[in-house]
């Protein structure tokens, strides 16, 4: 398989993740706009929705201020936003182009389709009330293509290149949602407890898909930090949590260095995390600090995305 | 040719169906014009969801096209068939020893058969070429030659296309396409299959590869261009159906005189390279140093017998527009025989007579560049304005030598699924040829046709759509 091959299967995945997570963020932000608050102006949670998906800086560099509607325009269709959806669908479609003969029918043609449809529509007509099926759509599509790609796709190398693709990037999403919205939300945790406050908690847990999954794994009528940070990091059975996802990762750098016949450093690295994480608690990492302890993974898993390019030549 | 309206390939003068199409058309006669429309829509949904385009170039906005593609076959009989492939056959095996030769002894020179300057002064001539012999002497191993008819008996070649010619995906996606919406017409007319061309590629790429080859299973990769290249779909499309990589020119390096192929695991090497970029591109160091589409030293591993280029270098030649006034010749000359399939008269404007007759019959016949391809940069006679005929006679003037001139031929016509139901269109045929240890004709071809009433121009980047293209069996 050629390298860049390899590269652009792992891309297509990252893209095609991120457009889902784009739509997920948005989805949140909306929710929270149409929330009543007292004496607060909307612009902080547009502001936090933009640092979750970590476009502020794009944003920042030609807004003032995040309006919902310049918000949601970035996100969704501005192409210098290298993660609005546009972009991400844009890229993922490239990329599936130039490895065509590596991916099955099923999958190109799922891809094409939403972009092909997603160019049909025209920014200016995405209205209030279009919205949120426009947003459901954008998540169903990237579900397509995933479940096109785990139903058709060969057992060999590029569907490895394809799963870590797509779990590093959900990896990165779930982390870089829980240090943003945790930061934000606990220097006023004087009001922990208060329906305000709940509403936030639970839209953390939205915006992984996870508000009703949360309330079968806890059963406990109150939403509490503690616990959804742990379902967010440690919990394997939790499609979403970081746990799950080097679950996969470990899983494919393995099967990969089998294959390869090879010790490549981006396995070492994948185990390293994964060890870590099933080594850990809730309280060792709240005793180390949250942000820290996040902050290092989202280092790590960057730095194993960077290995895996090195040691499969992907340029 | 005739004065008295297209030759129509479907009714005959008694307005009777010809032979072949007895079956098709009383099928499509069978068909209300309101499903006509639904299975079209049908059909362009399919090639839309497939991914099938071609860019078109020159246009800001949509770089990525569909075809038109219509859902009436093309159909020849075999007798028909029979004779136009004997005719393809003669004129690529004459089309490569013509190559071999002006890269060698130039013997049809010093015979006096073609003038000197007509080779060497060619702008496609590649001198790098001169002295080096490709495996089994073949140049031109893609080949795909652009045929019109005018008559029942009737077929002239209007250009032999030994570059790059694409368009073959098309031909099998259209058979593809017809055979999943009209399964019952496949059950009455017996036609030719065309499906295993990809296995037949493969086979003659894997038949030339180079002598010190140290493998029974040579590696074939296809170079191209990439995903904003208008044929990039095509390049997928072979290399998938093929089994092949398919490699950017950053995919590619040249170390101690061989090529490899940048792999998640070691280098590996590459045999042959069926590439889909111009000669001009290939390689940085030998030819166009600012191109960023070719691999630094390929031609040298080239030229030292470590990997075979397909087509090769310099092939150009073979399909200049003023090298093709003297095809009869050529042919002639190398087999010894006449040619099967006719020229179409042509007046090379570099002769002060032909010039002469071309000024003052402009608006009767078709003008082209000698280097010109896709329809671009041409002149219809009969369909030009007054302004540009003018403009026309000026460039002439100014610069002769870059055009040639043909009678305008009064191409046959099918019918085809327009508006207002079926109505006679004008197509020509590019059936594909491969050029290996043997020669492999692919029965049928890609039909282009014109979709605008009365126009001759079937180019896609012109407007024009394709047919599926039947060849029936005996």
């Amino acid at each position: 398989m050629l390298g860049r091959t390899a590269a652009s299967l792992y891309w297509t995945s990252r893209y095609n993740e991120r457009a889902e997570n784009m739509a997920r963020l948005l989805e949140v932000g909306y929710r929270i706009a149409m929330t009543p608050r007292l004496g607060q102006d909307h612009s902080d949670d547009w502001r936090s929705t933009l640092v979750s998906a970590g476009c502020d800086g794009a944003f920042f560099s030609k807004h003032d201020e995040p309006t919902k509607r310049a918000v949601v325009q970035h996100m969704l269709f501005d192409r210098d936003n290298p993660s609005s959806v546009r972009s991400c669908i844009e890229a993922a479609r490239n990329n599936a182009r130039s490895v065509r003969t590596a991916i099955t029918g099923e999958m190109w043609e799922s891809l094409n389709t939403t972009y092909l449809e997603f160019m049909d529509i025209r920014p200016q007509h995405m209205t209030d009330n279009k919205l949120p099926d426009f947003l459901a759509w954008i998540k169903q599509r990237s579900m397509l293509f995933r479940g096109a790609m785990l139903g058709t796709l060969m057992r060999d190398a590029g569907y490895h290149f394809s799963q870590f693709g797509a779990f590093i990037e959900r990896t990165d999403n779930t982390a870089r949602i829980l240090d943003v919205k945790y930061w934000i939300l606990l220097p006023d945790n004087e009001m922990i407890g208060g329906d305000l406050d709940r509403y936030q908690w639970t839209t953390i847990l939205r915006s992984v898909s996870a508000h009703r999954s949360y309330r079968h794994a806890y059963r406990d009528a109150q939403v509490r930090p503690f616990n959804v940070a742990e379902f967010l990091i440690l919990r394997k059975e939790m499609p979403r949590s970081i746990s799950y996802c080097y679950d996969w990762i470990s899983e494919s750098a393995a099967a990969l260095a089998i294959r390869y016949q090879d010790s490549p450093v981006s396995c070492d690295m994948a185990h390293g995390t994964l060890s870590l994480l099933e080594e850990t608690s809730m309280d060792r990492i709240f005793q180390g600090g949250l942000h820290e302890f996040l902050t290092d993974l989202i280092a790590r898993n960057n730095a194993l995305g960077a290995q895996l390019a090195s040691d499969y030549h992907f340029s | 040719m005739t004065d008295t309206g297209p030759f129509n390939e479907m009714l005959g003068p008694d307005g009777q169906p010809r032979a072949p199409y007895k079956a098709l058309a009383e099928w499509f006669s069978g068909m209300s014009p309101a499903e006509m429309r639904r299975k079209s829509r049908e059909a362009e949904t399919i090639f839309r969801r497939l991914g099938i385009t071609f860019a078109v170039y020159g246009t800001a906005e949509a770089t990525e096209r569909l075809i038109p593609f219509d859902i009436v076959p093309r159909v020849l009989a075999a007798a028909e068939w029979r004779r136009i492939s004997a005719g393809i056959d003669q004129r690529v095996r004459a089309l490569n020893a013509f190559l071999h030769d002006i890269y060698h002894r130039q013997e049809i020179i010093r015979a006096g058969r073609i003038p000197a300057e007509l080779v060497i002064q060619n702008e496609a001539f590649l001198p790098e070429m001169i002295g080096f012999t490709p495996p089994r002497k073949v140049y031109a191993h893609i080949i795909g030659t652009d045929l019109v008819r005018v008559g029942e008996d009737e077929f002239y070649v209007l250009e032999d296309n030994t570059r790059t010619p694409s368009g073959v995906s098309y031909m099998l996606e259209n058979r593809e396409t017809m055979m999943r919406m009209f399964p019952e017409l496949f059950q009455q007319n017996r036609v030719a299959p065309i499906e295993h061309y990809p296995d037949l590629l493969r086979e003659t790429l894997e038949s030339v590869a180079p002598a010190n080859c140290d493998t029974d299973e040579p590696t074939v990769c296809i170079l191209t261009p990439g995903i904003y290249n208008s044929a990039y779909f095509e390049h997928a499309f072979l290399a998938d159906s093929m089994g092949v990589e398919l490699c950017e020119a950053r995919d590619l390096f040249v170390d101690d005189g061989k090529v490899f192929m940048r792999t998640t695991r070691a280098p590996e090497r590459v045999h042959v390279i069926y590439r889909r970029i111009d000669d001009a591109f290939l390689d940085p160091l030998t030819f166009r140093p600012d191109s960023m589409l070719g691999v630094p030293g390929l031609f040298d591993a080239y030229r030292a017998g470590n990997v075979t280029i397909c087509n090769a270098p310099g092939t150009g030649i073979a399909d200049d527009k003023a090298v093709y006034a003297y095809l009869p010749e050529i042919i002639e000359f190398y087999t010894g025989q006449k040619p099967i399939l006719q020229n179409v008269p042509t007046w090379n404007c570099a002769r002060e007579d032909d010039l002469a007759y071309v000024l003052d019959h402009l608006p009767e016949i078709v003008v082209k560049e000698v280097h010109g391809s896709g329809g671009y940069g041409m002149l219809i006679g009969p369909t030009a304005s007054k302004r540009e005929l003018a403009e026309f006679k000026r460039r002439l003037k100014a610069n002769p030598s870059n055009y040639i001139a043909q009678p305008t031929l009064s191409l046959s016509a099918c019918p085809t699924h327009v508006a207002s139901g079926l109505a006679p269109r004008h197509v020509d045929l590019r059936p594909y040829v491969l050029v290996g240890d043997k020669v492999r004709i692919t029965p049928g071809g890609l039909t282009r046709v014109a979709l605008k009433k009365g126009s001759l121009v079937v180019n896609s980047s012109q407007g024009g759509g394709t047919k599926d293209t039947w060849v029936l069996e005996d």
